[in-house]
């Protein structure tokens, strides 16, 4: 298929859609990075080359302060690749839905999907071990979508940070607008039992730095899940 | 990187910088999209893997609603919990994503804006 033609594509139009009702959490998550970047001192040209090049949020704020207390290079590289560690476990789920494209596409897609693509993703496409005709060009929609509404919320961050009361606490509307999606996820009980066990582990290890706690709440689902699955299979033997 | 501190100005560090955390991004997001062999992780872990999204989300969440300077809410005059409650209890109403939203905001804005909470 031609990328010109992706636009009227229905599997496209569909990833976009579904992705737009983020939009207002999203927007608000952009705004606060953008706000964020300008304030770290990085300055407006930076920032926006920030902003339309790395276009990964969590990496982006952890690095501002690296950026501003003069850190060496390959201290932020490997800093912000920590930061980054749940997207090469991403990239194993991508594989299986995205792994038929040229390598060159698949790349070039790749990077352009962050966290909520992949979870509305699962959220569009249940069956998760096996690729289906329409899901990459679904996932382009999502990315095409994200991508939009996190830009240009991100550059009037940076634009009109003056003007953006932080005080209001806009991040954490970012964080409501992810709860209705982690709800929408819990359908059965091992997606309950990953998320408890994900919370509490993201709690407990807070005090690691880079966000570290993320991957270990990460670990300890994926840990647990796999545990589950073993047991259920011993009874399933048993019975 | 020290040695090119007294070489470069300021932007052109900065821009390398920034440039540099791009490939950062790709590397990271395309790691398994990379290799023209297929990569098959054993089934057992694949399948297990399937709940990191979820996990990752919630890990983000938790600190965000429950902790504050990096420990447990100790007061109930935080605007998080309720706010947080108010969009639970949206989402077991209606499910979606704008409610909850709109439903925690109506609640975090007054308590904190208003009473600082």
């Amino acid at each position: 298929m031609h990328l010109r033609d992706l636009p009227r594509d229905r599997h496209f139009r569909h990833g976009a859609s579904d992705m737009l009702a983020f939009g207002p959490g999203l927007a608000a998550w952009g705004l606060v990075t953008g706000v964020a970047m300008t304030q770290s001192g990085l300055g407006v040209g930076l920032s926006i080359l920030m902003s339309l090049t790395v276009y990964a949020g969590s990496a982006q704020l952890a690095s501002l302060p690296l950026l501003a207390g003069g850190a060496p290079m390959w201290v932020i590289w490997a800093s912000a690749f920590c930061v980054n560690l749940r997207f090469v476990i991403f990239s194993s789920q991508w594989r299986v839905h995205l792994g038929h494209l040229p390598r060159r596409r698949r790349l070039v897609l790749g990077y352009l999907l962050a966290d909520l693509n992949l979870v509305v993703f699962q959220k569009a496409w249940p069956d998760r071990d096996a690729h289906q005709t329409g899901q990459a060009r679904y996932a382009a929609g999502g990315a095409v979508a994200v991508w939009t509404v996190w830009q240009v919320s991100s550059l009037a961050g940076i634009l009109l940070s003056s003007l953006v009361p932080l005080s209001w606490g806009l991040g954490f509307a970012g964080t409501l607008s992810m709860l209705g999606i982690a709800y929408s996820l819990l359908n059965d009980r091992a997606a309950w039992v990953a998320a408890i066990v994900s919370a509490a582990a993201a709690v407990a290890a807070f005090a690691l730095p880079l966000k570290l706690n993320i991957l270990v709440a990460i670990a300890a689902a994926v840990a647990a899940s796999l545990v589950m699955a073993r047991a259920a299979q011993v009874a399933e033997r048993s019975a | 990187m020290t040695l090119a501190d007294g070489l470069l100005p300021a932007w052109a560090h900065g821009a390398i910088t920034i440039l540099g955390l791009a490939a950062v991004t790709a590397l990271s997001r395309g790691f398994f999209l990379w290799s023209k062999r297929d990569l098959r992780l054993p089934d057992a872990l694949q399948r297990a893997l399937q709940v990191a999204p979820l996990a990752a989300i919630v890990a983000v969440l938790a600190p965000e609603i429950f902790m504050t300077h990096g420990a447990l809410i100790g007061t109930w005059r935080d605007a998080r919990l309720p706010a947080a409650l108010a969009a639970t209890a949206f989402y077991a109403w209606r499910p979606g994503v704008l409610g909850p939203l709109l439903a925690g905001l109506a609640v975090y804005m007054p308590l904190h804006v208003g009473l600082g909470w």
